[in-house]
């Protein structure tokens, strides 16, 4: 049976791969938000940056992220057939083969660390490297089909992009940049889980081990809400580092308060305890039991783009940090 | 007229046609982006060889 595919699949013609799809391949909402917490790093750093040479690191950093996900696409090509969210991807829906996806996240992870160290600095190339590796082999091969404290452990790799914007407009990486890395590290587990509460029947079926499928739901919203208590101290941690200022105090300390809320519902909620609670259309549009979960999962992507907006927004405003401890 | 270079459709020619553009476009990109980083790396240093 397996051979007689295989013969048909050689016999057919290959699906006509627009360039689009290679631009699929890239994750363009991942790059999205990696353009974004990279900048806020840049900026951050306080250090004049030529501003040519400040958006190639942008550019580097962005294009280094699509790599890391070509990668992901190449090596998860089984799983991503198996789920509703990702199975009309370029490489499971039989758009781009296999070993092009590899050749360009290969290709593309080389040119953004070389012209990153040629551009910028080699710290900050270096960084960059290691964030690639960490997605696409200690993540995507290691952790994710291994533990359920993939996307805790995996959550580095998204988090770094502010520390390689701060390196590449400074050439260091101090505590404050390190902070921001924190913030979206100790983000990311609430963040995804409350998409996995009800997404589960889907990493189930892929036989991805991600804590509401193997830890329960019960469980999954306990350490949904100790995630979130441990989160909150890094979030609104800026205003007292000299990095935020009053806005970002406020938006900080108003938007966990808003957080810390829905994780309380959520763990008091049956969320992702019944099956088929999400509905078809899209990441938000679900059943009544699993609102609580959506609502986090909202909420979550506004409060992080607000902390890293207002950080942004206060350096380019020229605010004053407040320097609560100096 | 040409004839295509493979036994491919109308749609497959097109696509191909696309992907070979994008790529040209970005080494087009590519290049001037070193010329231009290179030439702020240098900055004023190009003087001082001299």
């Amino acid at each position: 049976m397996a051979m007689a595919t295989a013969q048909t699949t050689t016999k057919t013609a290959p699906a006509a791969a627009r360039w689009q799809d290679y631009i699929q391949l890239l994750k363009p909402r991942v790059m999205s938000l990696v353009v974004f917490t990279g900048l806020t790093g840049l900026v951050c750093a306080g250090k004049p940056v030529n501003p040519i040479l400040g958006a190639v690191a942008i550019l580097c950093i962005a294009v280094g992220a699509g790599a890391s996900g070509a990668l992901n696409m190449w090596y998860d090509a089984d799983i991503d057939a198996k789920m509703r969210r990702t199975r009309g991807r370029p490489v499971p829906s039989g758009k781009v083969q296999g070993a092009d996806a590899l050749a360009m996240g290969i290709v593309l992870s080389i040119f953004s660390v070389m012209l990153m160290g040629m551009a910028l600095n080699w710290l900050a190339a270096g960084l960059l490297a290691f964030t690639i590796f960490f997605y696409a082999v200690v993540y995507t091969v290691w952790l994710k089909r291994w533990t359920a404290q993939n996307i805790v452990i995996g959550g580095l790799a998204g988090a770094l992009p502010p520390v390689i914007g701060w390196a590449a407009a400074s050439g260091a990486a101090p505590l404050n940049a390190w902070l921001l890395c924190a913030i979206i590290f100790m983000w990311t587990p609430p963040h995804f889980w409350a998409l996995s509460l009800y997404t589960r029947e889907d990493y189930a079926k892929a036989g991805v081990p991600m804590m509401p499928v193997v830890a329960g739901a019960a469980s999954t919203r306990r350490q949904i809400l100790t995630y979130s208590l441990l989160f909150l101290p890094f979030a609104i941690a800026p205003a007292f580092t000299g990095l935020g200022g009053l806005a970002y105090l406020a938006v900080s300390i108003l938007g966990g308060a808003v957080f810390l809320l829905l994780a309380v519902r959520l763990a008091r909620s049956q969320a992702g305890e019944a099956s088929g609670e999400r509905n078809d259309d899209g990441l938000y549009d679900v059943r009544a039991g699993a609102r609580d979960a959506r609502n986090l999962f909202a909420f979550s992507i506004l409060y992080l783009a607000l902390l890293f907006a207002t950080l942004l927004g206060e350096r380019l405003a020229g605010a004053r940090a407040l320097e609560l401890f100096h | 007229m040409t004839l295509p270079p493979f036994n491919e459709s109308e749609e497959q020619a097109r696509a191909r046609r696309g992907r070979n553009i994008a790529l040209a476009l970005g080494l087009i990109l590519f290049v001037i982006l070193v010329f231009v980083v290179t030439i702020v790396r240098l900055g004023g240093n190009v003087a001082n060889v001299f």
